[in-house]
């Protein structure tokens, strides 16, 4: 037989073995969450708050997780995106090369910084100010968080972005805001659903950055000051626990953030085709 | 040529006059000394080999090139006897008069509507309103660039779902909408089909009566259909300019009889 094709049907089964494994590997994952935590799982899980016993909730639900996890996401990704799309045309409609240069660098350095790092930082400036855990300290630690992801996000996609469009703009009297808020953004709005979307899935799983910043708490918070439960710190305490009851809660709070996740993707998908209707290509 | 720049600028009442435009990328220039005079109402064609300086030429007329990065120019460029390169010019009312139609057609990401709205909507322009503003504006900007029978059906769809050659005409109708005095095309034909190519060329010829038109184009056939002047550009500097009826049939260089010929392309 041909070396040549010998070497190709070689790697075609290299690669598709690797594929299995990645997707064998996700399957897995979700399959134990799903056998361990599925037991637990009921109605009352994502409709009551937790009740008879501090932090592990041995009865009720963890309602009061699941809303804290969105209020506290919704805050965090509202805040990134309204500093980083300005940030991200900033740096490629207006900065020069050098700034644009230190900046990418920056927050390149900043998007490989553990989510502890971010906790252990804002939990400094609490006591600097003297603040208290809260639902206010969790949205500013995660949206710094995400800050990183979301500004290089919307920078790599607005770079791709033709000149000829810009030379449209301008053409006919824009001016340079105009032409990165009207045009520029327009054109990526599905680059920009994308990254917020990676940006929620990476602030809404995470445990650590807010381990020291949110508290905890059984009640849904009614105030920014107070100390509010995110899903992953309940997946972390119930797991902590020595009581396979509480456990297997841990493992059912994980599979209901899967679920969480797995809904805004597909949100974003649904809205991405929306966007991409004008997109020019 | 007998006459001085000054006699032949008050001969020719110029719209655009340049004096003296040197460019230089980094540390190459890429043109020379240039002086033009395009006159009003009329088609300039700048022709010229690949390369010598024809769109760079184009793009600083409306100060779109100052854009790009590295880019140095020095200048005088008077429209209408006023000098767009001194710093109290607004450069969005330059752009605006003197409206780019690129290569390829480069429709804004939007609905065939709002691509025609969006130049009179930034310049908040006093016709939109008027009763019927948007729609009015649209309406006659697509009409005279036959656009409208083709699009009435689907204003609010993409303008990238149109053919190659319906969207070149679009962009031509929204130039139209910001009432600008010229329109600086760059090779404005070369993307299209030879059909809507044709068109394209029809239309921008009748459009010579109300606009001044400065026509960059690579194909010397081309260039006789359309224009009324002619500029030959060689290696960043301006060889000849002229009518083209002399400059076509008695070229005075010998560089250009060569181009002419076809020695060179």
């Amino acid at each position: 037989m041909n070396g040549r094709i010998l070497e190709e049907q070689l790697f075609n089964a290299l690669m598709l073995s690797a594929t299995f494994v990645v997707v064998g590997s996700l399957l897995v994952v979700v399959g134990v969450i799903i056998i361990k935590g599925a037991p637990a799982l009921s109605l009352t899980m994502i409709t009551e708050t937790s009740s008879g016993g501090y932090l592990l909730g041995g009865a009720g639900g963890i309602l009061n997780a699941i809303i804290g996890s969105l209020y506290l996401i919704a805050g965090s990704i509202g805040i990134a995106s309204l500093i980083g799309l300005p940030v991200a045309i900033y740096l490629n409609e207006y900065a020069g090369t050098k700034l644009t240069h230190f900046a990418r660098l920056s927050l390149d350095v900043l998007y490989g910084i553990p989510s502890i790092v971010y906790g252990a930082f804002a939990f400094t400036l609490m006591i600097v100010l003297g603040a208290r855990e809260s639902l206010l300290w969790g949205i500013i630690t995660v949206a710094m968080l995400v800050l990183p992801i979301v500004i290089r996000g919307i920078d790599e996609v607005i770079q791709t972005v033709p000149s000829k469009l810009r030379d449209a703009s301008f053409s006919l009297g824009a001016t340079q805001l105009e032409t990165g808020f009207k045009v520029v953004t327009r054109q990526v709005i599905p680059g920009i659903v994308t990254t917020v979307l990676l940006a929620l899935g990476r602030g809404i799983g995470d445990a650590a950055s807010v381990l020291l910043t949110v508290g905890y708490s059984d009640i849904i918070p009614t105030s920014l000051n107070n100390p509010v439960a995110t899903l992953p710190l309940a997946i972390f305490f119930q797991l902590g626990s020595p009581y396979p009851h509480a456990q297997q809660r841990a493992y059912a709070s994980a599979i209901i953030l899967l679920g969480l996740v797995v809904m805004f993707s597909v949100a974003a998908r649904f809205s991405t085709a929306r966007f991409s209707k004008f997109v020019i290509r | 040529m007998g006459l001085t720049t000054q006699e032949m600028i008050t001969a020719l009442s110029p719209h655009i006059c340049v004096q003296d435009l040197n460019v230089f990328y980094g540390d190459t220039q890429v043109l020379r000394n240039v002086n033009l005079l395009i006159p009003r109402r009329q088609i300039t064609a700048i022709i010229g080999p690949s390369g010598c300086g024809k769109s760079t030429l184009l793009r600083s007329l409306n100060r779109l090139l100052e854009l790009t990065a590295g880019v140095k120019l020095s200048c005088k460029i008077l429209v209408d006897e006023i000098d767009i390169m001194d710093p109290s010019v607004d450069v969005t009312a330059i752009r605006k008069k003197l409206s780019l139609i690129a290569q390829s057609p480069n429709p804004l990401p939007m609905s065939i509507r709002d691509n025609v709205a969006y130049g009179p909507r930034i310049n908040g322009m006093q016709i939109l309103r008027e009763p019927n503003g948007v729609d009015g504006v649209v309406e006659r900007c697509l009409r005279s660039t036959g656009l409208w029978d083709e699009v009435r059906d689907r204003l609010n769809g993409p303008a990238s779902r149109l053919s190659i050659g319906q969207q070149q005409r679009l962009c031509l109708a929204r130039a139209l909408a910001v009432d600008p005095e010229g329109l600086l095309c760059d090779e404005p034909t070369s993307a299209l089909d030879p059909i809507s190519a044709d068109r394209v060329e029809k239309l921008l010829k009748s459009l010579s009566t109300d606009y001044t038109i400065v026509w960059v184009t690579h194909t010397l056939r081309q260039a006789r259909r359309i224009a009324d002047n002619v500029v030959f550009l060689f290696m960043g500097h301006v060889v000849e300019q002229g009518p083209a009826e002399s400059f076509f049939n008695s070229p005075k260089e010998a560089t250009t009889k060569a181009y002419l010929e076809g020695a060179f392309s």
